[in-house]
Parts: C-alpha cells; sequence; structure tokens
C-alpha cells in the first residue's frame, strides 16, 4: 500500500474508528447467528493504519498474554494476513475466541495511545477486532497448520477440564512432545466457551476447531470423564502413570441468593439456564430433546457478562419482556459495555438500583412474579464501588413467568473434596503460585477460574500458559 | 467416542421395564452402591441420569433397569444388543454409607427396586440383617424379586391391587413389621417420591433413621447448574454432587415433586412427536 506510507501520525490520528457491520437488532433476536459480521479487508487495513506503530507501545503489556499488537498490526496494514496471524499466534493460541470475547475496552485498548489522544477509549485502536479479523482470515483459508511438535519425551501429563486454561495448557505442554491426555466432564469439550457464552456471540464452530487442532496434534481427549469420580488426582498420578497434573476446571458452582421463591419452577441458575441453551440446544427444541422455559416474561438478577447472555438467550427463545434486574447503577455493571449496548438494542429492559427480595409463584409451583426492593448507593465498599443499600418500604413486583439468577459462580468442589492434601482458599479456589501455577502438592499445577474465581478468558490462558512452561520445565528437570 | 459403549444384553422385563447391560470397564471397576451415571442416547438428545443397577469390574460391564416414561427412555429402549449409546458418564453421586448398622429394611418401589439391589446387597455384606421389602402397583411390576431374594436375608413383598404378596403398600408392610417387634436400626428406600415421602413420615414416628435417594431432573451431574437442586433440612441441596441420598425426615419431597413436573408439557409434547401413536 503506497499510499499508506505517506500517513502521518497527524493523519492516522485523524482516522475514525471502523464500525464492525452487525446483524440488524430486529432480526438477530430471531435466530442465534453471530451478531458482529467482522471486518473485511477493506475495514480491517484501514482500521490497521490508525495504529501510531509506538515505539514502547503501551498496549502489549495490557494484554495479558502480551501480543506483539503493533507488529502483528503493520502486518495487517501491508496485507500480510498469514505473517499477521502467525505473530498472534505466538501467543495466544484461541485468536478467534479472545477478538470476539476478551474485554478489550480493560485490557489492551485501554493503554493505546490513539485512544489517549482522541481522549475516548472508545476511540483506541480496535485491537479486538483486527484480532479476529486476522483469525477469521486464517479459518478461511481452509485447515490450519500443524504446529511442529517435537519427539516423544516419555513423558504424560493429564489435563482436567477444557476450557481456555486446560487447552492452552495441552498446546504448549505436547508442541514439548510430551504425552497429553485432557479429560473432560462434559460431552462436548471447551468449557465456557461451549456450554455458556452463547453461540451468537461466540460460534462453537470456532471453539471445535480449535479443539481439532489439538487433537491433530496428537493430543487425546476424554469426554464424558469427570476427575475427582472416576479418578482421583491422586489416582492419576499414581495408577495411571502421569507425571504431571494440571487442575482447570473452573467456576462452574453457581450461586443463588437465598431468597424466598428461589426453587420454584421456572427459576433457574444462569449455568442451567445457558447449558440448556448453548450445550444442550433448548433452542431447537422439539428437534432437540432438552426442554427450557418457552415464557413471555423473564427476569434476570445480575449485571455482569453472564446476566446479559442470558437476557440476550431470554429473547432469542421467545421472551417479549426481558428485565434485567441489577442493584447498582448503570456506571457499575461489570458487563461490558458492547454488550449492555447490544441487549438494549435487542430490547433487554435495564432495571438499574433494584433488588430482588422474593419469587412468588403460583398455585402449580411456577413462577408468577418476583418482588423488588429499590435501591440507592451509600458509601464506597472494600471494592471502592459505593454499596447498594435497599430503601426502605420500596417493595413492588414484577410479573414474570421464569427468573435467571446471574449474581456469579463459585469454584467446583468436585477435585478439592476428593484431594485432600490440596490447598484452597476460603472461597475454595486452589492456592497456586503466581509464577508457576505450582501448588502444594508435588506435580500438581492449577489455573484458570479454579484459581482467579470467575475472571476471563484470556486471563485462563495466561495462567494456562505460566503453567505449561512451568510443567516442561518441571517435566525436564524433576524439581519441585 | 462413538462404539465406545457397547449394549451387551438386553431384556424387556415388563412391557415397559428394560435391563441392559453395557460395556463401561472403568465405571464398572469404580462404581461404589448407589451411585448413578449419566447418558445421552443420541447427538441430538437430553441426558438423562440412571442408578447403576449391578456391575461387574472383572467383566466390565454395568447394568441399567430403566422404565420407559418418555421420549429418551422409549428411544433408549429401542437399541440392540451391539448398538452403541453416544454419551455415558460416571460414576456419579457419593456411594452409599454402608457399615454395621444390625437392622436394615430396604424398600423398593416399582423402578426404585432396580437401585435398592445393590445397596441390600452392600448391607448384607457389611454384616447386617436385611429385610427387603419389594412394592408395585400391581403383580408385573415388582420386578427382580430373585435377586432381591439373593441380596437379602427376607424379603416381602406387597402390591397395591393385592394380586401378589400382601395387598397394600410398602408402608402397610413397614408398620407390620415394627409392630411385630421387629428392631429397626435403618431403612432405606427407594420409589416414587410419594413413597418415600410417607415412608419418612412412618419412620420420623418411631425416629428410625431413614435413608431416601431423590430422583430430581439433572442437566450435567457435576454441580455445575442447580437444576437438581432440593430443600433439605431447610438448606439447599444439589442432588447430583451432594447427593442422591438424604435423610428422608429432613427432604421437603413436596418441594422435590413440584420441581419433577417442570417439563411435563414439553415432555409431552416431545414425546408426541417422537412416537404420535405408541405410548
Ligand atoms: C456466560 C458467561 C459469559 C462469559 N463471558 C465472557 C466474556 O465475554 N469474556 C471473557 O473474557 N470471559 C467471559 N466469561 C468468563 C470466562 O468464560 C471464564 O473466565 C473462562 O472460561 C475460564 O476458563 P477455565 O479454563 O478456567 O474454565 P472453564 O471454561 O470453566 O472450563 C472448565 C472445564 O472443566 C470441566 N470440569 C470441571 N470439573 C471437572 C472435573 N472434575 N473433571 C473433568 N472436567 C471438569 C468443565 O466441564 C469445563 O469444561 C464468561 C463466563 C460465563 C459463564
Ligand atoms: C439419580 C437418579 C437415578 C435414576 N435412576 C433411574 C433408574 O435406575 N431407572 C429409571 O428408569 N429411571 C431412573 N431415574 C429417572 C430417569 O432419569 C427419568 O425417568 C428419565 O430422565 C426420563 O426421561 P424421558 O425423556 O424418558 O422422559 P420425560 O418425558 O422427559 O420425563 C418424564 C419424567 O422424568 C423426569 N425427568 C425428565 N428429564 C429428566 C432428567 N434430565 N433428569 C432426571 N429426571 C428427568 C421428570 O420427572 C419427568 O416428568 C433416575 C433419576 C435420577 C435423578
Ligand atoms: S488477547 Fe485480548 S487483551 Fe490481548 S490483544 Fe487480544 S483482545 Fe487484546
Ligand atoms: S498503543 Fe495503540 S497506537 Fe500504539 S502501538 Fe498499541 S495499538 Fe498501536
Ligand atoms: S445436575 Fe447440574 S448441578 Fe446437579
Amino acid at each position: 500500500m503506497e499510499e499508506e506510507k505517506k500517513l502521518t501520525p497527524r493523519e492516522r490520528l485523524k482516522i475514525p474508528p471502523q464500525p464492525m457491520p452487525e446483524q440488524d437488532p430486529k432480526e438477530r433476536i430471531g435466530n442465534v447467528d453471530e451478531v458482529p459480521y467482522g471486518y473485511d479487508e477493506e475495514l480491517a487495513r484501514t482500521e490497521a493504519m490508525r495504529c501510531l506503530q509506538c515505539k514502547n507501545a503501551p498496549c502489549i503489556a495490557a494484554c495479558p498474554v502480551e501480543i506483539d499488537i503493533p507488529a502483528f498490526i503493520k502486518f495487517i496494514v501491508d496485507g500480510k494476513y498469514r505473517e499477521a496471524i502467525n505473530k498472534i499466534k505466538e501467543t495466544n493460541i484461541l485468536p478467534a475466541v479472545c477478538g470476539r470475547v476478551c474485554p478489550q475496552e480493560e485490557q489492551c485498548q485501554r493503554t493505546c495511545i490513539v485512544g489517549k489522544s482522541r481522549k475516548s477509549i472508545d476511540e483506541a485502536v480496535q485491537i479486538g477486532k483486527l484480532e479476529r479479523f486476522a483469525a477469521d482470515w486464517e479459518m478461511k483459508q481452509g485447515e490450519a497448520e500443524v504446529p511442529d511438535v517435537k519427539p516423544p519425551t516419555g513423558k504424560r501429563v493429564a489435563i482436567v477440564g477444557s476450557g481456555p486454561a486446560g487447552l492452552t495448557v495441552a498446546a504448549d505442554v505436547r508442541r514439548e512432545g510430551h504425552e497429553v491426555t485432557m479429560f473432560e466432564a462434559l460431552h462436548k469439550p471447551g468449557g465456557v466457551l461451549i456450554y455458556g457464552i452463547p453461540e451468537f456471540r461466540l460460534p462453537k464452530r470456532i471453539v471445535m476447531r480449535e479443539v481439532e487442532n489439538l487433537e491433530r496434534m496428537g493430543v487425546k481427549l476424554e469426554r464424558n470423564k469427570v476427575i475427582g469420580k472416576l479418578y482421583t488426582i491422586d489416582e492419576l498420578l499414581e495408577d495411571e502413570g502421569y507425571d504431571a497434573v494440571f487442575v482447570g476446571t473452573g467456576a462452574g458452582l453457581p450461586l443463588f441468593m437465598r431468597i424466598p421463591g428461589e426453587n420454584l419452577n421456572g427459576v433457574y441458575s444462569a449455568n442451567e439456564y445457558l447449558t440448556r441453551a448453548n450445550l444442550m440446544q433448548a433452542y431447537s427444541f422439539p428437534e432437540t430433546d432438552t426442554p427450557i422455559a418457552l415464557v413471555k416474561n423473564v427476569a434476570v438478577f445480575g449485571g455482569g457478562n453472564v446476566a446479559m447472555d442470558s437476557a440476550r438467550t431470554a429473547l432469542r427463545l421467545g421472551a417479549e419482556n426481558v428485565y434485567l434486574v441489577y442493584r447498582r447503577s448503570r456506571i457499575e455493571m461489570p458487563a461490558r459495555i458492547e454488550e449492555v449496548h447490544h441487549a438494549e438494542e435487542e430490547g433487554v429492559q435495564l432495571c438499574l438500583l433494584q433488588n430482588p427480595t422474593r419469587i412468588i409463584g403460583d398455585k402449580n409451583g411456577w413462577v408468577n412474579a418476583v418482588e423488588c426492593i429499590k435501591m440507592e448507593l451509600g458509601e464506597p465498599d472494600a471494592s471502592g464501588r459505593r454499596r447498594p443499600v435497599p430503601i426502605k418500604d420500596s417493595e413492588f413486583t414484577i410479573d414474570v413467568d421464569a427468573c435467571i439468577v446471574a449474581i456469579g459462580n463459585a469454584s467446583n468442589p468436585l477435585v478439592p473434596d476428593t484431594t485432600p492434601d490440596l490447598e484452597t482458599n476460603r472461597w475454595g479456589n486452589i492456592i497456586a503460585d503466581d509464577e508457576t501455577m505450582k501448588t502444594n502438592k508435588r506435580g500438581v499445577f492449577a489455573g484458570g477460574d479454579i484459581v482467579l474465581g470467575a475472571a476471563t478468558v484470556i486471563l485462563a490462558m495466561g495462567q494456562g500458559r505460566t503453567a505449561a512452561a512451568a510443567i516442561n520445565e518441571y517435566l525436564k528437570t524433576d524439581e519441585w | 467416542m462413538i462404539g465406545m459403549s457397547k449394549i451387551l444384553e438386553k431384556e424387556f422385563i415388563t412391557p415397559e421395564v428394560f435391563r441392559m447391560k453395557i460395556d463401561a470397564p472403568d465405571i464398572a471397576r469404580k462404581r461404589k452402591a448407589g451411585q448413578f451415571i449419566i447418558l445421552r442416547t443420541c447427538d441430538e438428545g437430553e441426558r438423562i441420569p440412571l442408578t447403576i443397577a449391578d456391575a461387574d469390574a472383572d467383566e466390565g460391564w454395568l447394568e441399567l433397569v430403566v422404565q420407559v416414561v418418555g421420549k429418551t427412555t422409549k428411544f433408549f429402549s429401542r437399541l440392540e444388543v451391539g448398538d452403541s449409546i453416544c454419551d455415558l458418564v460416571g460414576p456419579l453421586g457419593r456411594p452409599t454409607h454402608i457399615e454395621r448398622y444390625g437392622n436394615v429394611v430396604v424398600i423398593g418401589g416399582g423402578i426404585g427396586i432396580a437401585p435398592s439391589h445393590p445397596i441390600a446387597g452392600a448391607m448384607k455384606a457389611a454384616g447386617n440383617k436385611v429385610i427387603s421389602i419389594l412394592g408395585g402397583r400391581t403383580k408385573d411390576l415388582v420386578i427382580m424379586e430373585d435377586k432381591m431374594k439373593a441380596a437379602s436375608d427376607q424379603i416381602v413383598i406387597t402390591t397395591d391391587d393385592g394380586s401378589y404378596g400382601m395387598k397394600g403398600l410398602v408402608t402397610d408392610a413397614l408398620q407390620k413389621l415394627i409392630d411385630n417387634g421387629v428392631n429397626v436400626d435403618l431403612v432405606v428406600a427407594i420409589g416414587p417420591p410419594i413413597m418415600m415421602k410417607f415412608v419418612s413420615l412412618l419412620t420420623k414416628k418411631y425416629e428410625i433413621p431413614t435413608l431416601v435417594s431423590l430422583n430430581t431432573i439433572m442437566v450435567d451431574g457435576t454441580g455445575m447448574c442447580g437444576a437438581c437442586r432440593v430443600t433439605v433440612g431447610g438448606e439447599t441441596k444439589f442432588v447430583c454432587v451432594d447427593g442422591p441420598e438424604f435423610d428422608g425426615h429432613k427432604v421437603d419431597f413436596d418441594e422435590m415433586m413440584m420441581r419433577q413436573r417442570m417439563y411435563v408439557e414439553q415432555e409431552k409434547e416431545s414425546m408426541e412427536r417422537h412416537c404420535p401413536h405408541n405410548h
């Protein structure tokens, strides 16, 4: 691109961020197809030209896996998409996933100089969208190249859980020539990427493709195997002959609110609701066999990504009114701005500064209303956010036929409960060393949500990379 | 994946209940009395939990005894020896706590007789005197009599209509044992929730410790979704990981029965679509 070379930084700064074309909100709530279509080449290269190629690019350190962002963007400018994706893959094995679901505005894009100059994070270089472009480009070229795998070392590694943490460890450990077996409790691998995050935000074929790539590298995948039940960690190490174990079992334990009526029919944890819809494809019922409540009025409790995903899924399952009840105000919402925006566009009704106090059922035990109380913001709490306090006697009810509780997840206790000498903290998270992801138990490493509590895909992957490096080192030196 | 869990034997015990032996060496080796599996018969299929009714670690098989109640169990009943099921995961749930209590009464109602069989066997092997009460609506629904006989010291059979054994309910038989001065140290009751509820009400009166095995609706079976939740002693418990057995005196059976009916309409639709003429 000749004209590109001539651009001055000032000219680059003048280019506005390129929006990604999206499905129309009215149409998209009638299907489960992905909402943003992705950049075409022209949009991608225009967006890429916005990058100033900063010398000590602050964006790199703000990415948990430290992708060389200016380098891959430069390749896009030059139309060298193969080089762009290879650059990204040096540190991130799931770019098609991260480009879609990373909270970029809080990570790489937050520090971008272009955003700073234009005085708005929204106007930063759209790094995530460019990452997605490069990954999607590669997918269009057909099968990905299988990374080189070193000759067999005779060492064996068991990975428990096939979410982003487990997938990352599998790739990095397998590359060194170790034999890798990944144990997954469910019938499909991918963790939250498969059972939690909906199709319209992350098409499942993307995740399956990454898993297939791992299998082509020789990673063995054992579905339907619950560790702690079929084998304990000790049995993997002692009887099954594994030299190291990585625990990446995630934060799959749904929290409930402990309010009256929570066990009524029609009340779901977000995990159950999303699992029925995504993993079990209840949106195709009765072509598929798993049912889900198909009702007109739904309340979702919570303000994070999980709540947004539940609310938007409810719309796609035919709900006419979806109320998202959140106890603080909009600025405290932990969900990504983009997701809140998408949700509102699709018709999700935000009920801010409200908190459910009681769920009310009909004579058949099915939900028919939820009682909420109005809240106001008081003094800041430990998290620095202003604490919501109920306003006395302000209760009111909303008519609903289903409720989805999306207030968070604690960590799944199956592995810790059956490995009594594995140290956990008071929230049940496994304690692991930041630098190596080693637990207190020799040969056992852990990472992702089981260590961090409910966090993000990229942080889980970051811990996976750290763990893999330490596992490879441990297998080489046998030093703990 | 396909071909992993092959059907080795199949037999209809009654027109609505069949027994299947499935090749599953790793689960057969690990399972203990009281545990269950979850399976999916096909790719569009639902995940359904079924108790492991028997298993052989050396030969590597599991036995399931299944009552046809809806789409999935119907579809399953049509598979034949040599076919494979697409997913099988287990063993799930906590095993029954087996110890020497003294006199143990094991009550199985209808299809609940199947899961009570390994428990009776394990209790007997632990040195308990096991009296089993098998109940069914009518003679044909009293299954596995021979196997239960072999696993118990004594068996009592009840039918609602009096077509076999004693006429009446399992609770009548239990009451009779108590009235006859049998010292009951533990009752294990598995069957329809309504049966478990009334057994628990009766044993509560006599302060006899009682275990029940709950069959709530499940999805993952690993504690991830909460679909299987029930109230036990005022606390919410997940049947798949905290159970399936609980202290019958503490279970909120009414809530559990209500939750089991959550999808009746859709289940009917699914069945209707699958076999419009035949159910
Ligand atoms: C609805 C939803 C939306 C989200 N949206 C975003 C988003 O937009 N962006 C973002 O960055 N993050 C998002 N997150 C968070 C993100 O998905 C998680 O932080 C991430 O998936 C954690 O990865 P992990 O590998 O630690 O665990 P998980 O993805 O939870 O995977 C763990 C896997 O281990 C398996 N497992 C558990 N126990 C056992 C066992 N005993 N034996 C065998 N297998 C076992 C589980 O079945 C699961 O497959 C979202 C989470 C949810 C629930
Ligand atoms: C721990 C446990 C052990 C069980 N063991 C046995 C057994 O050994 N033999 C046996 O015949 N049955 C057993 N059941 C019950 C069995 O799971 C249900 O009969 C089966 O799921 C019905 O599926 P369906 O599609 O044929 O019927 P549907 O028409 O879908 O449902 C009929 C009824 O079965 C129950 N049910 C439906 N879906 C589920 C589900 N996903 N999980 C649990 N229950 C459901 C509901 O109460 C429903 O009303 C067990 C259940 C549990 C929880
Ligand atoms: S992985 Fe996430 S944080 Fe890193 S560059 Fe990509 S979008 Fe940004
Ligand atoms: S901070 Fe922004 S402009 Fe600078 S290199 Fe990174 S993406 Fe490009
Ligand atoms: S079945 Fe999902 S938590 Fe028990």
